[in-house]
């Protein structure tokens, strides 16, 4: 897979559970799901750790660092603050 | 398969150790000298390591850059091991910028540059509260930012580490290199303190 989203796109994390459909090992925090954010940079490609949790054959995956606003997910923040997340691509959609 | 009535949780942890070096050995998947260099690398983990890079960010700026830019890079040029380490992502504070790391997934951590990661770096307390309420957590550690200062918390959920290149302490123009490091705490590092 080749990265496709560039810095400063606007991007949605998926709104899936697939903790609900049986064993699963995700990365993606389950309070960024269905949230938007910006993509700051492409970090690299690594093996998808949801396939080498189970040892299962793992595609190479673009990683991003996404940038969220914080008081939209967490009411106790302040308005400015910000959550940094590592996410991998097929979570991601352009918003 | 282990012989049936081996309880391998009761055998003397030596015995278990040695009996599986023999066979990492005999089956080609760690020599000796591999087990050894990285019973060395994880012993020289340590905070004293990342407290090294920071101090040297603050006194070359040419340094600052290689860390903001490769924090694996930066690390190895102090001769500090990485080998097999996940990349090292290194997090500028400014005066308008404050980060603080946190995992809230487990314990991710940088620990070839920081060691051990702190017992209550782990909790599920610390884990919640850094990415709900960042600023009740910062003042539960007497850390007070400037006002007009953005938290940014960065939640390391995959293959990176981070750690928090922290802002140099007013007061500290005269103070050489070594005596930089010396004040730079693992805290400080993950963004839950300030160096002072």
């Amino acid at each position: 897979m080749t990265a496709r989203l560039a810095p400063g796109a606007l991007v949605r994390v998926r709104d899936d559970w697939p903790e609900t459909r049986g064993k699963v090992h995700i990365r993606t925090p389950h309070y960024l799901r269905g949230r938007t954010g910006r993509v700051v940079r492409h970090l690299g490609d690594f093996p998808n750790p949801e396939d080498l949790a189970f040892a299962r054959p793992a595609r190479i995956l673009p990683l991003y660092h996404v940038l969220f606003d914080q008081p939209p997910i967490w009411h106790e923040g302040s308005a400015g603050d910000e959550i940094l997340v590592e996410i991998y691509e097929p979570w991601l959609s352009p918003a | 398969m282990a012989e049936p009535g081996l309880n391998l949780p009761s055998l003397p942890p030596e015995r278990l150790l040695g009996a599986l070096r023999a066979l990492l050995a005999a089956k080609g998947l760690a020599s000796p000298a591999e087990i050894a260099e990285r019973i060395a690398a994880t012993d020289a983990a340590s905070p004293a390591q990342g407290a090294r890079m920071v101090a040297k960010a603050w006194t070359d700026p040419d340094y600052r850059a290689l860390m903001l830019a490769d924090g694996t890079e930066a690390a190895l040029s102090l001769g500090i091991p990485m080998r097999g380490a996940p990349p090292l992502g290194v997090l500028e504070d400014t005066p308008a910028l404050h980060h603080l790391v946190c995992c809230t997934l487990c314990s991710c951590y940088p620990r070839a540059v920081l060691g051990y990661p702190p017992f209550w770096y782990k909790s599920a307390g610390y884990r919640a509260r850094a990415v709900r309420d960042p600023r009740g957590l910062l003042a539960e550690w007497g850390t007070v930012l400037p006002p007009g200062t953005k938290i940014r918390v960065v939640d390391s959920t995959a293959d990176y580490r981070w750690m928090v290149l922290p802002l140099r302490p007013a007061g500290t123009a005269e103070l050489s290199e070594v005596a930089l490091a010396a004040l730079v705490r693992e805290t400080d590092m993950i963004g839950v303190t300030l160096p002072m």
